[in-house]
């Protein structure tokens, strides 16, 4: 079934902040509904269905009664950095159904503020499995490194290559006027940075960051009066991968499962793809999520990425906006990978703009690679 | 008793079993006896067709190393004062391919290869629970 351009995004707002000790995560996500709203041409009055994620106990309560509204439709599925693609998701079918018009997303965080070590804190809670992950000292970074050294092992992939991911992102990120980290770096500073959890160094890490942000996705109908052209949510993918009662080979993720879905749904292929926004937790997170998309084989990935191909100007222009290792990562990036593939199909992402940008897939992987993770594939085009 | 200050498991009707055999230094895993799946971790019903006709059998305690990193920065308490240590999974014997997560100890954190024959081991760190390890295989 196809999603027969439904529902589609119509206002966006990245939070400009990196670095905020003077506001709270209600705020900054407060602040982006504001924009978000507003870039729609619609006010906190119009929202009838909220989703959230990021937010500990009644999420949608809590941060409902925030912002003082009584949606119709509330959302807080929570399977990591990628969940608001997954409310993006479930936001079409509230539409779909007549249970709600427009939909709010929010996000708001203030980990780097706060001193939060979202990589390396070690999971943490009591739930059954992590029983016997605890005791081992399983670390969110430790947790995508095991995946990279297999990824090595079995198909001969380098530091190198897995370096070079992180330094073309952050050539995008010089940019983008608000990335935390605009100075150019080349492989050899990535592989001269220390090794956090081998074989994955500093600079293969996702940074820590405040921010937050906010995206508005309403009905066909009601998205031809917004402010904006519309951004057509055309297909979407949602799974959870684990460990699979000890039978997983930790190569595949659930973007193989997802992607197949997305792209039936959208009734597009890899070729139409014009740019691509993926969940860059670890330089490893992008380049296992590009070969689980099927935009190239299975261990072919180390070669993929290179010779610039994840370039702006190259075949496939990704994380435009600098991504998680050197824009922002706040905890969860996932509605980041939204706003920025949105701006993109809308042309306003000026010196970092990909020509003529009709399709883009965004993909957030969340949680742990190594043990749970969830992952949503959305395939976004314009009129 | 080993000095012990990481998390500790909690012990639940599902798990009892499993951490009462590492007590006794055993390591025992769930064998499905409808469908005849092997797998970890423990739990009631098989995960492969949801039977309870499930039997504990125990181990060789020998593997390989399926993956593993070596971890140089870990914020939580009892780990970033034993820095570097190893994490990984381990291919268990007899059990049709299933790993487990684990520490590899007992040996140089850069020496762990993927594939490398361990065995296991256990640490006592309480009256009630021992903690599964690995350690290199000994020639013996």
């Amino acid at each position: 079934m196809q999603f027969s351009r439904q529902a589609a995004i119509v206002g966006v707002h990245e939070h400009e902040t990196r670095w905020a000790p003077d506001k709270t995560a209600f705020q900054i996500a407060t602040e982006s509904a504001r924009a978000a709203l507003a870039d729609a041409g619609l006010t906190s009055n119009d929202v009838d269905g909220y989703f959230t994620a990021g937010v500990d106990g009644m999420a949608p309560a809590l941060m409902c009664d925030h912002l003082n509204i009584r949606p119709k439709v509330v959302d807080s599925t929570s399977i990591g950095g990628t969940s608001f693609l997954a409310h993006a998701a479930h936001a079409v079918s509230a539409i779909a159904t007549g249970r709600c018009e427009v939909a709010l997303i929010t996000y708001g965080s203030t980990a780097a503020s706060h001193s939060v070590a979202v990589g390396t804190r070690g999971r943490y809670g009591v739930e059954i499995p992590e029983q016997y992950e605890l005791p081992y000292g399983v670390t969110t970074v430790g947790a995508y490194a095991m995946c990279a050294q297999r990824h090595m092992y079995e198909f001969g992939t380098t530091s190198a290559q897995l370096a070079e991911i992180a330094v073309t992102f952050r050539r995008h990120a010089v940019l983008n006027p608000y990335a935390k980290y605009r100075e150019p770096i080349t492989v050899d500073d990535v592989l001269a940075s220390r090794v956090i959890s081998s074989p994955l160094h500093l600079l293969d890490c996702c940074i820590i960051s405040d921010g937050g942000g906010a995206v508005v996705v309403t009905s066909a109908a009601r998205a031809r009066d917004c402010a904006k052209p519309p951004v057509w949510i055309l297909g979407a993918g949602e799974t959870v991968f684990h460990p699979e009662a000890g039978k997983r080979d930790f190569l595949r993720m659930a973007a193989s499962q997802t992607a197949p879905i997305a792209f039936a749904q959208a009734g597009v292929t890899h070729d139409d793809i014009d740019m691509c926004m993926i969940y860059d937790s670890f330089s490893i997170t992008v380049m296992m999520t590009l070969e689980n998309l099927g935009f190239c084989k299975l261990g072919d990935g180390g070669a993929f990425v290179s010779g610039g191909r994840l370039a702006l100007g190259g075949a496939l222009p990704t994380n435009t906006d600098g991504g998680g290792m050197s824009s922002n990562h706040p905890g969860m990036r996932g509605i980041f990978l939204m706003i920025e593939a949105t701006k993109q199909l809308r042309g306003e992402c000026g010196e970092r703009q990909v020509p003529d940008c009709k399709l883009a897939l965004a993909h957030g992987t969340g949680g742990a690679l190594g043990t749970r993770h969830g992952g949503v594939t959305l395939i976004l085009g314009r009129d | 008793m080993a000095e012990w200050n990481k998390p500790l498991p909690q012990m639940d009707p599902e798990s009892k079993p499993f951490w009462e055999a590492c007590r006794r230094h055993e390591l025992y895993l769930q064998q499905c006896q409808a469908c005849g799946t092997h797998y970890y971790y423990p739990r009631q019903t098989c995960p492969a067709c949801l039977s309870s006709d499930v039997r504990w059998v125990k181990l060789s305690g020998r593997g390989q190393v399926y993956t593993f990193t070596v971890t140089y920065q870990h914020a939580g308490a009892g780990f970033r004062d034993h820095l570097p240590f190893v994490l990984g999974y381990v291919e268990l014997e007899g059990t049709n391919g299933v790993k487990m997560l684990t520490n590899i100890v007992d040996c140089e954190p850069q020496s762990v290869t993927i594939g490398m024959p361990v065995q296991v081991t256990f640490v006592d760190v309480n009256e009630e629970i021992a903690i599964p390890l690995f350690k290199p295989m000994s020639d013996e």
